[in-house]
């Protein structure tokens, strides 16, 4: 393996290891999203939903859920010296990008594995949705992954951190919502599930997750100069 | 042109005008404030000046004075 | 030097200007459905094209930054933004008048281009508080460059996802005003967006002369030994010397 690869692996274990040994973020943001959920049976007072309601109310919670995920992705290096390990390793820095949005990755769709048939549980009337929800699930983390990964990233290194990457991030996934809530409201219909413009909305939150891993990717460099 | 006059506007002209007149207004007060902003600057920019042309002077005049004690002293 | 060139633009601007109210109050007809609330648009649209491709341009600035390392890429960067986020205001004021002439409502949601103009200012009206959160001003500015590189390669996917979430139903508006314009109201159009564009460039001419006389005195307080001002200078606004 070339030592970016390696690194990238080295770095991505650590993390997962780390995160199933202490268990820090992935269970609050499973309770978070599940609380949330009860606020919103009573906020809008129904007890089930669909079409845009549904589809309004399972992203903002996933979004919300997700932000505090990404508050915690870099405090470890932030705390231990990572940062000064990556530079100083004859390696590709792009590799703690690379490594970090797939832990940020992997959080947000073991988040979904739980919360999402929760919420189908609270709100729908039946799962046939889940199997092509997984599809927009799947693309949208990816967006928020890439983006989470590059602000958190900045943030870690600022005064109010835990503020800094939400106020920065919320307007930048705005599009990935937009794209995410446009595939996933048909689905969601009472009458069953629709697919209207999905393949568009589909190819949208690709074209967005696209953009921004190669964003990221290309200036991580840059972000950890001295 | 008296063609396109002849379609019915929107509003009544002089309500429409209000509205067009305060979108231009608007963009008036934008500028003027970003005029006096850039005023005060100046202004602050001006005292700053000045306060370093006083001290330059006075470190050359002090100079001067002190090279006019050296030779009185040196006479003596 | 930034000052030199900037009498001659801002004299061009005051002209471009008086020509674009001429021709926007005695020159171009009255539009057929909207009437003379449609003379906002020869405002509006002209300050909110300008300020996008502000931003583009501070976004390539600050790639230019972070490939170079020279700081003064990033001063102009910050400049560039700065001036399109005040530009944005206005884009936003004149846009809700418009809306509320129109459709009587402050604010509507079902004209896409405003309301991928109010995310896009939302995004950047979060560079401030950025930039002030991180403390050593290196990093702040090659930080602050990251931010204007990504904030740029959004605004355009911004563009697209607002518009495609828009219901078929309404048609956009401003397709008829732009799409099939006469020849003078494509004229005055035209000067318009000329006169704006040059408002911008004199103003960011401005404020780089203001920011490089603040430096020098401070490189001439430097040069005297004079003691330091009491008041700090800005922790966000990037110097230039």
């Amino acid at each position: 393996m070339t030592p970016s690869r390696t690194a990238f692996a080295t770095i991505l274990a650590k993390d997962l290891r780390a995160e199933l040994r202490t268990l820090q973020s992935l269970p609050a943001m499973a309770l978070f999203a599940v609380t949330t959920f009860v606020i919103f049976r009573f906020g809008l007072d129904r007890t089930s939903l669909s079409g845009s309601l549904a589809s309004g109310v399972l992203w903002a919670t996933l979004l919300f859920a997700a932000l505090l995920g990404v508050n915690r992705l870099f405090v470890s290096e932030r705390e231990e010296g990572g940062f000064d390990a990556i530079r100083l390793a004859p390696i590709d820095r792009s590799a703690l990008f690379a490594a970090k949005a797939t832990a940020l990755f992997a959080y947000l769709v073991v988040l979904e594995l739980v919360v999402v048939p929760i919420f189908a549980l609270f709100f729908l009337g039946s799962g046939a949705a889940l199997g092509p929800l997984l599809a927009v699930l799947v693309l949208a983390d990816l967006g928020i992954a890439a983006t989470g990964t590059l602000i958190s990233s900045m943030a870690v290194h600022s005064r109010a951190r835990d503020l800094l990457g939400p106020l920065v991030l919320l307007p930048l996934v705005v599009p990935l919502m937009i794209a995410a809530t446009g595939a996933t409201e048909p689905l969601l219909a009472a009458g069953g599930p629709g697919y209207h413009r999905f393949g568009t909305w589909l190819a949208v939150l690709s074209l967005y997750d696209l953009i921004f891993l190669l964003v990221g990717y290309a200036v991580f460099d840059f972000l950890l100069e001295d | 042109m008296l063609s396109l006059l002849a379609g019915a506007p929107a509003l009544p002209l002089d309500e429409a005008g209000k509205y067009v007149a305060g979108a231009y207004v608007v963009f008036l007060v934008l500028i003027v404030v970003y005029v006096a902003i850039m005023a005060g600057k100046l202004q602050r920019m001006e005292r700053e000046l000045r306060e370093l042309a006083g001290f330059a002077e006075s470190r050359t005049n002090g100079a001067a004075a002190g090279s006019d004690r050296e030779e009185v002293s040196a006479d003596v | 030097m930034y000052g030199k060139g900037l009498r001659p633009l801002s004299i061009a601007t005051v002209v471009a200007i008086a020509a674009a109210l001429s021709l926007v109050f005695f020159y171009a007809p009255l539009d057929a459905d909207q009437g003379f609330i449609q003379k906002i648009f020869y405002l509006h649209v002209p300050l909110a094209i300008t300020a996008l491709i502000g931003f583009v341009v501070g976004g390539v600035f600050a790639i230019f930054h972070l490939r170079s390392g020279d700081r003064r890429w990033d001063a102009w960067s910050y400049v560039c933004i700065h001036m399109s986020v005040i530009f944005g205001v206005a884009v936003l004021i004149t846009g809700s008048i418009w809306a509320k002439a129109s459709w009587g409502h402050w604010w509507v949601w079902d004209e896409p281009t405003l309301v991928s103009f109010l995310i896009v200012f939302l995004m950047y009206a979060t560079y401030y508080p950025f930039r002030y959160a991180i403390e050593d001003p290196e990093r702040q500015a090659r930080y602050a460059s990251v931010f204007a590189v990504t904030a740029g390669a959004f605004v355009p996917l911004n563009f697209m996802a607002v518009r495609m979430a828009q219901s078929l139903v309404h048609p956009r508006t401003f397709g008829t005003a732009n799409g099939g314009l006469p020849g003078s109201m494509m004229l005055t159009f035209l000067v318009c967006l000329a006169a704006v564009a040059l408002l911008w460039l004199t103003l960011i001419k401005l404020e780089l002369t203001a920011k490089s006389t603040s430096g020098q005195l401070k490189r001439l307080r430097r040069a005297l030994d004079a003691p330091p001002r009491g008041a700090g200078s800005s922790r966000i606004a990037p110097e230039v010397s």
